[in-house]
């Protein structure tokens, strides 16, 4: 009897069943063009639609309007990237409960960090898949170029990732916890943080009660930042490092509620009927 | 000298505190090399039993210990030697039969993995499947599919569910004759729960009959059968199912 499997060293073999789910998942957007066009449409769409308004605001009739049109393009672009993110992961692991075959993952030697480090990974490759078409659209049709803020949009991108994965642990937590009773969520959950994120305004106009909220989620920070970028050319160091922070924050609880609900889901059986 | 392929001491799963267990105390020993079959009816409680030895499912109390991996404490290591295969659960649909394995062959860490794909699909009679969907198979297809997932990574022990489900008879004779031949050869466990009795008799040296989650007897289908006074597997899977206990059916 052959023992290989159990003899290699932990790190490579870690990384192997890691790619293995990234495969998967791979192999199946090969054969599945609606999928890959799905990832693109919505930011596409989304792109269109507001660069169209901002073509109109920035038209020369309205003065400081043209400023505005940079911050809701950016704005757009950037908060795609924290929509893409969550709906990457957890998208990703729904994909396993359709196709009826998360038993057969769970009784392999994958680790639920591993698991979770595959759909990380599934969550960057759809966000570049679907954001990178629409940034595309936004130099070839508007004049915006997102890079234009400087280096620092790549702190804002994985800033915005991170809170991305936060959200999405916190979803699939709910679809260990509740079934597919809650797949809802993994469309509809980051919309409706939208308004408290700071996305398009500044956190000032929210009502005084309401700023805490804003201020403990890390992409209000990165929106402050990028006003910051755009409106004055400087980095707001300080909006970034709350922003890093409040995402270390939040992984690691939702990290620790998904690894409960996992848990849970073992002593109750869930894991038995989870797509039924 | 080799721990057990499966130890379960007084293994008990209960899903609710206000209902009967699910499985209730459950001991045996099954040793390496042995094929063993589990019985009962609908609710006796095998998949229960199953998923549980699979580390899917926490028992209420008792242990499971797989090929010497406590399963509590170090599931891991008995999941990369051990491997499982459900007609209840299925493969990723629109992947082709070679990247289904190819997933497998990854997750479980299997070295030269075109290798070991090519030489179970010349074994399994798939090797003209390999670029197809696996949702466009057949269920004959899809069982030799799903039990080269099984083997991708040699296992020492095998767990398989109804291995024959919804096969026509003329398949599912395919598949016992491999899995004997399998058996033979690798010296792999097998623990098959099935409804087939005439499946169980022909693989199985031992077999553990299930009622309401307890073993409510056990032995070689032979065993059984001169217990019971019985000709075959069947009828003593029906006096037990009936509660018709040995003393009362033995001539």
């Amino acid at each position: 009897m052959n023992h290989d499997a159990s003899r290699r060293p932990g790190a490579r073999a870690a990384l192997r069943r890691v790619w293995g789910l990234v495969y998967r998942h791979l192999a199946l957007y090969r054969r599945s063009w609606p999928r890959v066009l799905e990832l693109m449409y919505w930011p596409v769409l989304q792109m269109l639609v507001w660069g169209f308004v901002t073509s109109w605001l920035a038209s020369g009739r309205y003065g400081a309007a043209e400023v505005g049109a940079g911050l809701l393009l950016g704005g757009v672009l950037l908060w795609e990237v924290a929509l893409r993110s969550q709906m990457g992961f957890s998208i990703s692991f729904l994909e396993e409960i359709w196709s009826r075959n998360l038993g057969h993952i769970f009784v392999s030697p994958l680790r639920p960090r591993e698991l979770v480090a595959g759909l990380m990974a599934m969550s960057v490759i759809r966000v570049v898949v679907g954001v990178a078409p629409a940034m595309l659209l936004a130099w070839a049709l508007y004049h915006f170029g997102i890079f234009a803020m400087g280096p620092v949009v790549v702190a804002f991108f994985i800033a915005l990732l991170l809170m991305g994965w936060a959200v999405a642990l916190g979803v699939t937590s709910l679809i260990l916890r509740y079934g597919t009773g809650a797949e809802a969520l993994a469309w509809s959950v980051l919309f409706g943080l939208t308004p408290f994120s700071a996305v398009f305004y500044p956190v000032s106009v929210l009502p005084a009660w309401l700023q805490p909220v804003a201020l403990a989620l890390p992409a209000a920070h990165v929106f402050e930042g990028m006003r910051a970028a755009l409106l004055e050319g400087q980095v707001a160091w300080h909006h970034l490092a709350a922003a890093f922070a409040l995402d270390a924050a939040w992984l690691a609880l939702m990290a620790w509620v998904f690894l409960q609900q996992f848990q849970a889901a073992r002593v109750r059986g869930a894991l038995l009927n989870i797509g039924e | 000298m080799q721990p057990p392929a499966i130890l379960a001491e007084a293994l008990t799963k209960r899903y609710r505190d206000d209902a009967p267990p699910a499985v209730d105390r459950l001991s045996f020993t099954m040793p390496r090399g042995a094929t063993w079959g589990l019985l009962g009816g609908n609710g006796a409680g095998k998949t229960t039993t199953i998923a549980m030895l699979l580390g899917l499912l926490v028992p209420s109390s008792g242990r499971v210990v797989v090929l010497g991996h406590d399963m509590a404490r170090d599931r891991f290591a008995a999941l990369a030697r051990m491997n499982f295969s459900s007609p209840y659960i299925a493969l990723p649909h629109r992947l082709s039969v070679a990247e289904n394995l190819r997933v497998y062959a990854h997750l479980y860490d299997v070295p030269q993995a075109e290798r070991r794909i090519a030489e179970l699909a010349a074994q399994l009679q798939l090797t003209d499947l390999l670029d197809r969907p696996a949702g466009q198979l057949s269920a004959g297809q899809k069982t030799r599919v799903a039990l080269a997932k099984a083997l991708v990574n040699r296992p020492e022990l095998l767990l398989l569910d109804e291995p024959t489900a919804s096969l026509d008879p003329d398949t599912a004779d395919w598949v016992r004759s491999w899995l004997e031949r399998y058996r033979a050869e690798t010296g792999c466990s097998i623990l098959l729960a099935s409804h087939n009795m005439g499946e169980v008799e022909r693989l199985c040296g031992h077999v553990l009959m299930l009622k309401q989650g307890r073993v409510v007897d056990q032995g070689s289908p032979a065993a059984l059968q001169e217990r019971y006074g019985r000709d075959d597997l069947e009828e003593v899977f029906l006096d037990i199912a009936r509660g018709r206990n040995r003393e009362a059916v033995a001539p």
